[in-house]
């Protein structure tokens, strides 16, 4: 089987920490993945007008490119990626004459007609590696950090393209519990964090950012787990302006799941460029004494 | 607001518009409001989802033209996946903002952005903000 894995815009760019920690922690478990030698901007949101097709052709020329390299799956990190790749996938599997609209329109390319699978990388490490494997080469276990995941919208809506059935957060929870982490149980996994809205408010103002916040800190969770940069971007790095206009009490950093997985697997820490999460980040790791630095 | 259904004040153009956009049909709807509890934004909002809702089965384009539900939807979802008639509502939020940038109307202004929030955003932000609030 070839799988294919596309990265998208952000992760080369502001959310390199997501990408390196994950390449980081594949390799260590021993998994080959091989990033697609050409790929473009995957629209980060799937177009939802009946009559818009041409905002399909970025993630369909996508998935054409991973299907002309005979790849069985293309593996995403990235939530909004997933969602935008998965959707425009399930249309080109679905919808026969809008499928036949855009393949006559990318006349420059091969037909497709959703042979190749997307998935998200938590999928990846469930089906492809499994849980009891990742155990095996856990190193640093992160005991007494209490973390709870933080799916937000993209990685489970709608149903249809959902990595696992609504109101489940058991990929990511089995993963933070299997590098050995305090898994808190959060009831606001699922709240949006005000997404795109953030470029709609002042900043510091986004109230469905600061409720998320406020829900965690009263659950008594330390840290949340993500795999969304914009969740990363609206949870983690707007913190003091909420603190500064009285929106938050408690802090809460976030990391991505990739980080937490890779000093688990006692991957070299500047692999996991701590450095580019919040500050409050790499306080709360130094104070449960995990090592941050090489 | 009261509102007689009488052929002055519905308009079947605009009703059709809507669900032609969205692919959708507001008449589906039955005014739960399951859509308004589901809303991380509705606190936010001018009028809640289900009077939007309501308002576009009648097809009151005008009236919803200078309101900011659709502009402060974050496309969540969270409505779509548990309204109980199987309306995507997302979908209709979607298509009033269509109706408004298809006009060449812009709701953000890049230009305006300071030059430090550009620096800090993520990509995904402003692909996606640009591509929902901007025409």
């Amino acid at each position: 089987m070839k799988i294919s894995y596309y990265p998208g815009c952000t992760l080369k760019l502001k959310a390199k920490n997501l990408e390196l920690a994950a390449l980081a922690s594949l390799q260590a478990l021993g998994i080959d993945v091989e990033e697609m030698d050409r790929w473009n901007c995957c629209g980060a949101v799937y177009s939802l007008t009946d009559d818009d097709l041409i905002h399909h052709i970025g993630p369909v020329r996508n998935l054409v490119r991973a299907k002309e390299r005979g790849a069985d799956k293309l593996v995403t990190l990235c939530s909004m990626c997933y969602n935008t790749l998965a959707r425009a996938n399930q249309l080109m599997r679905k919808d026969a004459t809008k499928r036949d609209t855009i393949n006559r329109f990318m006349d420059d390319e091969i037909d497709y007609a959703g042979e190749v699978d997307v998935i998200h990388f938590l999928t990846l490490l469930d089906e492809q590696v499994g849980w009891d494997a990742i155990k095996k080469k856990v190193k640093k276990p992160l005991t007494g950090l209490k973390v709870a995941p933080y799916y937000g919208c993209t990685l489970q809506r709608p149903q249809a393209v959902g990595i696992e059935p609504m109101g489940s957060f058991s990929l990511m929870t089995k993963l933070l519990e299997t590098i050995g982490a305090t898994v808190v149980p959060f009831y606001s996994a699922d709240k949006c964090c005000g997404s795109y809205q953030v470029l709609n408010v002042e900043a510091g103002e986004n109230e469905a950012a600061a409720n998320v916040i406020n829900a965690a800190a009263s659950a008594g969770i330390e840290a949340l787990a993500t795999s969304c940069p914009l969740c990363e971007y609206n949870l983690g790095k707007q913190q003091d302006q909420f603190m500064a206009k009285g929106k938050i009490t408690a802090s809460v950093p976030t990391f991505y799941f990739t980080q937490l997985l890779a000093m688990a697997l006692g991957v070299d820490p500047e692999a996991c460029h701590f450095e580019l999460n919040d500050k409050k980040a790499v306080q709360l790791l130094e104070a449960k004494k995990f090592q941050v630095a090489a | 607001m009261t509102l007689p259904i009488n052929a002055q004040n519905v308009s079947i153009v605009s009703i059709e518009k809507i669900n032609k956009l969205s692919g959708e049909n507001v008449k589906l709807c039955m005014q739960c409001g399951t859509c308004t509890a589901s809303c991380p934004m509705a606190d936010e909002m001018d009028f809640y989802p289900r009077k939007v809702m309501h308002m576009s089965q009648f097809g009151l384009l005008s009236e919803m033209e200078d309101i900011n539900t659709y502009w402060k939807c974050a496309s969540c979802h969270s409505c779509s996946v548990r309204c109980p008639r199987g309306i995507d509502i997302a979908k209709v939020m979607e298509a009033l903002r269509q109706l408004v940038l298809r006009t060449s109307k812009n709701y953000i202004e890049p230009s305006e952005m300071p030059a430090e929030q550009i620096r800090e955003l993520p990509q995904i932000a402003m692909v996606a903000g640009f591509r929902k609030l901007t025409s």
